[in-house]
């Protein structure tokens, strides 16, 4: 039975990480031979999935990261990381 | 990104605790963009967010002792970081916490909302050089912010930050199951409100980009 594009949609996102089953798989691979549009649903939703992974998209505010270390250091500095236990 | 191994964590962590508190440091290094950007996605204000992720480094600090190993250390302080936010938010607006309530998802709650994905059989592939221009990013940011809170949660962990499906559904205690779903809504309302977006992005030619399975 030939798959319609509904049902290619609904296993798009677990086709694109790999997680559809051999058979289903080879299913959608027929059905985007030849359908231009469920090609470039997938195309599309692939390449939304790639840019927002790209680290410069998000981004930590500029200085962040020195000021938490330096308030651990702070914190360091009067609690020992396991106060329950501090004596074993 | 650097990440430590599941030993190496364990080994370091065993050190903290004998008394190399410093090693702290770099054993959050890591977990340092998942916390924010999964404070920032239920705080929406970088100054709360940067204060409650202050808060809950030192809570890891403090209860570093009780982390048994059976999950990635970065999962359990996300964990965290989620209860903090969440502790917040009802201190802020204890009207949010329904949607806010991780804990009933079953999967029939989901809204029965329209998924067809948006048709655009000239949009092909972006080169990721062009995510520099700022633009694209705030469209990507944008698009993201305006996801339902269940669904950005899981793209923030999952797409954006790479944990696996296993870590992903620990941090934000649902079902592996209930990450798959999500996801899949989530990348659909992605796409449907991006892509007609990106279309001006696209580049001349066709290039494809390797993926992680």
């Amino acid at each position: 039975m030939r798959i319609d594009c509904k049902h290619v949609w609904e296993h798009i996102s677990a086709y694109i990480d790999g997680e559809v089953d051999p058979s289903l798989r080879a299913e959608i691979d027929r059905h985007l031979e030849t359908c231009e549009i469920c090609s470039a649903v997938l195309d599309s939703t692939r390449n939304v999935v790639v840019l927002i992974a790209d680290e410069r998209v998000f981004e930590l505010p500029a200085g962040m990261s020195e000021r938490l270390h330096k308030r651990l250091d702070e914190e360091m500095n009067t609690e020992p990381p396991n106060p329950d236990h501090s004596t074993s | 990104m650097t990440n430590l191994g599941a030993e190496n964590e364990l080994e370091i962590i065993r050190r903290i605790l004998a008394g190399e508190k410093q090693l702290f440091h770099e054993l959050i290094r890591p977990c340092e963009r998942p916390v924010y950007f999964m404070l920032m996605g239920i705080l929406k204000n970088e100054t709360e967010a940067e204060d409650a992720a202050q808060d809950t480094f030192i809570k890891a600090y403090r209860n570093l002792h009780l982390f048994r190993g059976d999950a990635q250390f970065r999962t359990w302080v996300v964990s965290i970081a989620r209860n903090e936010a969440l502790g917040r938010l009802r201190k802020l607006d204890s009207r949010r916490e329904d949607s806010l309530d991780p804990g009933s998802y079953t999967g029939s709650d989901e809204p029965a909302g329209d998924f067809t994905p948006a048709i655009l059989t000239s949009w092909r592939e972006i080169p990721v050089e062009t995510v520099v221009r700022e633009e694209l990013a705030v469209l990507l940011r944008e698009a993201i912010a305006e996801l339902p809170e269940i669904y950005r949660n899981v793209v923030l962990l999952r797409d954006i930050e790479e944990m696996d499906i296993r870590q992903t559904a620990a941090a934000l205690d649902i079902t592996e199951g209930a990450v798959k779903v999500r996801l899949h809504r989530a990348r659909a309302l992605l796409q449907k409100s991006l892509a007609p977006k990106l279309k001006g992005f696209a580049p001349q030619r066709r290039v494809w980009f390797g993926r992680r399975t």
